[in-house]
């Protein structure tokens, strides 16, 4: 059951992924009109509220917002004082004041978009916190994938990289796994969660091994801070054995789709002339992120609550 | 269950009078192109097409317009209603856009499907057939053609019966007591 809020990929079953998917494949028809804009969300406010800075999600969100007719606005909070909750849901009690009928909320803390959730009237909707969740990522990702190949059920999904600290990766992999994709996880041992296996996924620690007969790779990016020796020794080391290019990728299906969750770090996680062309479908993953965001937007945003639905 | 108040060959004789009454209205029957609401319309257009053909020697072109982004009932629901397919294979611009819905009542979906219609261009005009006008007019909209009006209580509901999911016309319409609640 879609609830009143969008906080994981985890709290969804098929059913709900399912539909999310289908209104998004109806929303991407909007985007192809010469008016790209249906009067859905009219005198609806959507607040977008980023406590990380984010120029492609919260503009997304905000193109999403504006082709189903919603106000959006946006609210970017300095970040350096809001990891005090006090803080946190003050700004969330002001907001509410304002009777948003949709709260986007970004945070570096895992959890904060729950803690809004809590506090609020309106639906929240989680745009990525901590390493915990990015649930439109992965709802993208999905959406693409459907489109690249036809069906989930039955793929082989190779996630490469950063696996520890990467939201998006947690919500591939509930994502993928619901709908019945066979998920790999692979990057460096320090960089793999130990019991990642728990969540239904194969762990690799050779790229090869991960990657072959995969239908879908998908590089995640890794954080400059991960690459100065704690984790990784070095940048080269790093992408000679786990950045992604033509020559590695022989070893999936031959008709194998390259994903990158953006922005790419050039020459690290892929190559460059991987990254530009096919079979990378990174562009498409953006174009998809505004449908799937709508769909999202027209399922949750200015709903009627209990008890104040209208008569039909 | 509930009586019936068009059977198949009703149905069928209806879609061709509608046709002849389409063709004698608009001259210009090049003009014309058919769009369908979903899902209860599109196989009454395809139909209507046929008939055309038969009629006037003219292969027109079939849309089908989802109005449900365009409701006006949205925000008063718990749940958002299923979307369903839009597809408008030709420009609507300086065409005579005849809409086909199966049932009309409050108006309130051909409302919808007009707006959504300008949002692909500028029509000349719009006309509307229906195969069952039930009444219960809310909005002051006038359905051009008719297969057959059915005077019906609050209390009653229209069923289309047959055929479900495929492109066939109905086989059947049957007026049924609502459940109750």
């Amino acid at each position: 059951m879609i609830g009143r809020d969008l906080l994981g990929i985890e709290d969804f079953d098929r059913a709900d992924l399912e539909r999310i998917l289908e209104t998004a494949a109806h929303m991407q028809e909007v985007g192809l009109r010469e008016v790209k804009r249906v009067p859905t969300l009219r005198g609806r406010t959507i607040i977008n509220l980023f406590f990380e800075s984010s120029t492609r999600t919260r503009t997304s969100f905000e193109i999403a917002g504006k082709r189903l007719s919603a106000d959006v606005i946006n609210f970017s909070a300095e970040s350096s004082s809001l990891s005090k909750s006090e803080s946190i849901l003050d700004t969330a009690r002001t907001l509410d004041a304002m009777a948003p009928d949709a709260v986007i909320v970004r945070h570096k803390v895992a959890g904060v978009p729950k803690r809004i959730a809590d506090a609020l009237d309106a639906p929240v909707i989680n745009a990525g916190d901590g390493a915990h969740e990015h649930p439109t990522q992965a709802l993208l990702d999905l959406f693409t994938v459907l489109q690249e190949k036809g069906r989930i059920d039955g793929l082989t999904v190779a996630i490469v990289g950063d696996i520890t600290h990467s939201r998006v990766a947690r919500s591939n992999i509930y994502g993928f796994t619901k709908l019945g994709a066979d998920v790999r996880v692979a990057g460096p041992p320090t960089l793999l969660p130990p019991a990642v296996e728990s969540l239904g996924v194969k762990a690799f620690t050779s790229l090869r091994e991960a990657i072959e007969g995969a239908d879908v790779v998908m590089a995640l990016r890794i954080q400059s801070e991960r690459l100065q020796g704690a984790y990784v020794p070095s940048v080269r080391e790093y992408s000679a054995m786990w950045g992604l290019d033509r020559a590695k990728l022989r070893y999936a299906r031959e008709d194998a789709i390259v994903m990158h969750p953006g922005p790419i770090n050039r020459g690290v996680e892929i190559a460059h002339d991987l990254a530009d062309r096919r079979p990378s479908v990174i562009l498409e993953q953006v174009r998809n992120g505004v449908a799937v965001r709508m769909a999202v937007l027209y399922l949750l945003a200015g709903r009627a609550q209990a008890g104040q639905e209208g008569a039909r | 269950m509930g009586r019936v108040v068009l059977d198949d060959a009703a149905i069928r004789r209806a879609l061709v009078r509608i046709a002849h009454e389409v063709v004698e209205r608009n001259e210009d029957v090049a003009r014309l192109y058919l769009v369908a609401i979903p899902n209860g319309g599109v196989p009454l257009a395809r139909q209507l097409a046929a008939n055309l053909l038969e009629i006037a020697g003219h292969e027109l072109p079939v849309g089908v317009l989802d109005t449900t982004l365009y409701r006006d009932d949205l925000t008063r629901r718990g749940e958002r209603p299923p979307l369903r397919r839009t597809e408008m294979p030709s420009a609507v611009d300086e065409k005579i856009v005849v809409l086909v819905d199966d049932v009309a009542s409050t108006g309130r979906t051909i409302r919808a499907a007009m707006d959504a219609l300008m949002d692909f261009g500028r029509p000349r005009a719009v006309q509307v057939v229906a195969l069952v006008d039930r009444g219960h007019r809310e909005l002051p909209i006038r359905i051009d053609y008719v297969g057959k009006n059915v005077p019906t209580a609050a209390s009653e509901k229209i069923v289309l019966h047959g055929h479900r999911g495929t492109l066939e016309p109905p086989l059947e319409v049957r007026v049924e007591a609502r459940e109750q609640g």
